[in-house]
């Protein structure tokens, strides 16, 4: 099991090495417009380019460079660790500012993962033991418009009605715990939670419902109903176990992915997460800015995997030792 | 005579489809007397597991029409409730599978699969319910039981794996174990290790056993009795010996004759019976053997034979007569050798 872990760790560091070269030459070695000419303003002199080229390092051949990068990310810089580096615009550190906008994608994101498990897996789970049932029927049609729903849709729609109609719930924007307190977070959280979630329920609910049934059909369930033991435990014990464990392995890989930033719902709910501000600095070439936000969504997907894996082996034994 | 421990009388299993009502079992009437052990053959689609699972009750009215009696210890197992049924289940009537490799559930442990079902008819500690199941395993051959019992399926071989169904169909110490189809999916050499093994724990735990099984020739030397079914139906009845040498029965025959045995020289070629199973939504009318019948007159195909005694406890259902049976039957036996 240690041995699954290290090994799997070792492959984690290849793969990070590996998304940092990628990330260094989309970012520094492809763009027709040299990094130099974007930080050094319109209409720039020869000699300006010249001094921000040797400023940036960009004059030392592409290996050094690379390595400077690197050195950077893992080891940080003037701003301190992990090195983000600055803004182009505002010639301000760029981590207090990343890590306030990713506190609030991962306040977006894990209260939106909750939402759609307590939602969709009861949901699977009552259509998958009652298939064809007026209940299941319902929850599957309920899945198709969550899945085919779009977030730019749903979100004003959603406004639309309990904000500006009803005035049940306030309107955009993100007003934190610290600042604003528990009640009034959540009520400015309960929309954007529930618009980001729709969707994943509906495609949580699916899987839940497909893995199950066809769980429920293995030859181990009816060894199960043979030793006589009730059907809830059947059910809940033997049948559950096995079809959650790939829900597990989703969760990993959506969360992991959200972490990026949950672009439109931040969009459309006016929440300063990172994606919104991803999209922000590529309007205004923000180099740095845009580089950290890929890195991070790259990083945490990849660290989402790890520990995906590391899980799935303890609810696994047949992986355990492979 | 003794009280036959489960009596099946006229059991009709019908599944509602939507191409028609699929008659997986259609009039079926036998009886398991104590410590015996009843052979169950016929084709797949025969209805022999059908008619087992719906005794087990993990066939129920949810799924299936299903008519008749199924008497067990004097109680109509068919009429009492869902819950009580459950008592009875892996308690007093237990089952093991044919495919070990997909029986056992892959993510617990072997002891705590036998534990559960100790656990759930019986007031036992984990601690006490462990050792039992540890008990369990050597007694059904497992060598190392305490290491094994804290092993997940995965690591048991395929023969190794039905041993552990085994310990966990006996563990409760059952009157009746049903063992359905339990060595096809293992290696010749294993497969008489797990029937000898069901031998010795017939005896041991004084239980009945049921054998269901495709295969005539595996089972014969270890059952007392042996009924062959078609088509939802049994069509011959008898003890061992009786089916093996003097089959009566033309589909009887026919499994005979697609065997390889080794108390005959063999000549020729494996005789397969021809034609497919019958459609059990459409069965044949009359007798439903009769359109892959080699010896098919007119009478069979408007009446349905009844099982009917021969001699003694040997039955048939065949319109052919008797002496004719034996005649075609002993010049089936001398152009095969």
């Amino acid at each position: 099991m240690i041995q699954y872990i290290i090994r799997r760790l070792l492959w984690v560091l290849v793969t990070l090495l590996l998304i940092t070269l990628l990330t260094y030459l989309i970012f520094f070695v492809m763009p027709p417009t040299k990094p130099e000419v974007n930080f050094a303003g319109k209409q720039p002199t020869p000699e300006l380019v010249a001094q921000v080229k040797q400023q940036f390092g960009l004059d030392k051949p592409l290996v050094v460079q690379y390595g400077l990068f690197v050195k950077r990310i893992f080891l940080g810089d003037e701003y301190g660790w992990p090195g983000l580096g600055f803004s182009f615009t505002t010639r301000d550190a760029l981590k207090p500012i990343i890590f306030d906008r990713l506190l609030v994608t991962l306040q977006l994101a894990f209260g939106a993962a909750i939402l759609w498990l307590i939602v969709g897996i009861p949901i699977g789970i009552l259509s998958a033991l009652r298939p064809r049932s007026l209940f299941d029927r319902a929850a599957m049609g309920f899945a198709l418009f969550g899945v085919s729903t779009p977030v730019f849709f749903l979100g004003p729609v959603l406004l639309y009605i309990f904000w500006f109609k009803l005035g049940w719930l306030p309107g955009s924007g993100f007003y934190s715990i610290g600042q604003y307190g528990v009640t009034e977070w959540f009520m400015h959280m309960i929309m954007p939670w529930s618009v980001l979630a729709l969707a994943f329920a509906a495609f949580y609910a699916r899987m839940t419902r497909g893995n199950l049934i066809e769980t429920m059909g293995e030859d181990y369930i009816r060894t199960a109903r043979a030793k006589g033991i009730s059907e809830r435990r059947v059910v809940v014990r033997h049948g559950l176990r096995s079809s959650l464990t790939p829900v597990v392995t989703m969760l990993g890989l959506d969360l992991g992915g959200l972490i990026g930033g949950a672009l439109i719902t931040e969009t459309v709910f006016n929440l300063p997460g990172i994606g919104a501000y991803a999209v922000k600095s590529v309007f205004s070439g923000d180099l740095y800015a845009i580089l950290d936000v890929t890195l991070i969504t790259a990083f945490s997907i990849t660290f989402a995997n790890l520990i995906v894996d590391i899980v799935y082996a303890f609810l696994d034994p047949r992986v355990r030792y492979t | 005579m003794a009280e036959p421990l489960l009596e099946v009388r006229d059991l009709k299993v019908h599944f509602p489809t939507d191409d028609g009502l699929v008659k997986a079992v259609d009039g079926l009437t036998f009886q398991v007397m104590p410590g015996e052990t009843l052979g169950v053959v016929g084709e797949s689609g025969s209805g022999k597991s059908v008619s087992f699972l719906t005794v087990m009750g993990l066939i129920t009215r949810k799924q299936a029409i299903i008519e008749g009696e199924v008497i067990f210890q004097g109680q109509d197992l068919l009429q009492i409730p869902a819950d009580e049924m459950r008592h009875i289940r892996g308690a007093r009537i237990s089952m093991i599978f044919q495919d070990p490799m997909t029986s056992l559930h892959p993510f617990y442990k072997v002891g705590t699969q036998i534990s559960e079902a100790i656990r759930v008819h019986q007031k036992a500690s984990k601690k006490e319910a462990h050792d039992q199941a540890v008990e369990m395993l050597r007694r059904v051959g497992i060598s190392k039981p305490d290491e094994r019992a804290s092993q997940y399926p995965h690591e048991f071989s395929g023969g190794m794996r039905q041993r552990a169904m085994i310990a966990m169909a006996l563990s409760l110490n059952p009157d009746l174990l049903i063992a359905d189809e339990p060595t096809t999916a293992l290696d010749v050499t294993v497969q008489a290790q797990i029937l000898d093994l069901i031998d010795r724990l017939r005896e041991e735990f004084n239980a009945s056993v049921v054998i269901i099984t495709h295969d005539l020739g595996v089972v014969a030397e270890h059952c007392d009795h042996l009924q062959v079914m078609y088509a939802g139906k049994i069509v011959e009845y008898g003890t061992a010996d009786d089916i093996y040498y003097n089959p009566h029965h033309p589909y009887a025959w026919g499994l005979l004759g697609s065997i390889t045995r080794v108390d005959e020289a063999q000549k020729e070629r494996l005789h397969p019976i021809k034609g497919l199973p019958p459609s059990l939504i459409f069965v044949p009318p009359g007798c439903a053997f009769h359109p892959r019948c080699p010896y098919v007159f007119d009478k069979c195909k408007v009446d349905v034979p009844e099982l009917l005694p021969s001699d003694g406890h040997h039955a048939a259902a065949c319109h052919l007569p008797l002496a004719d049976k034996q005649r075609i039957y002993a010049e089936e036996v001398a152009a095969r050798t």
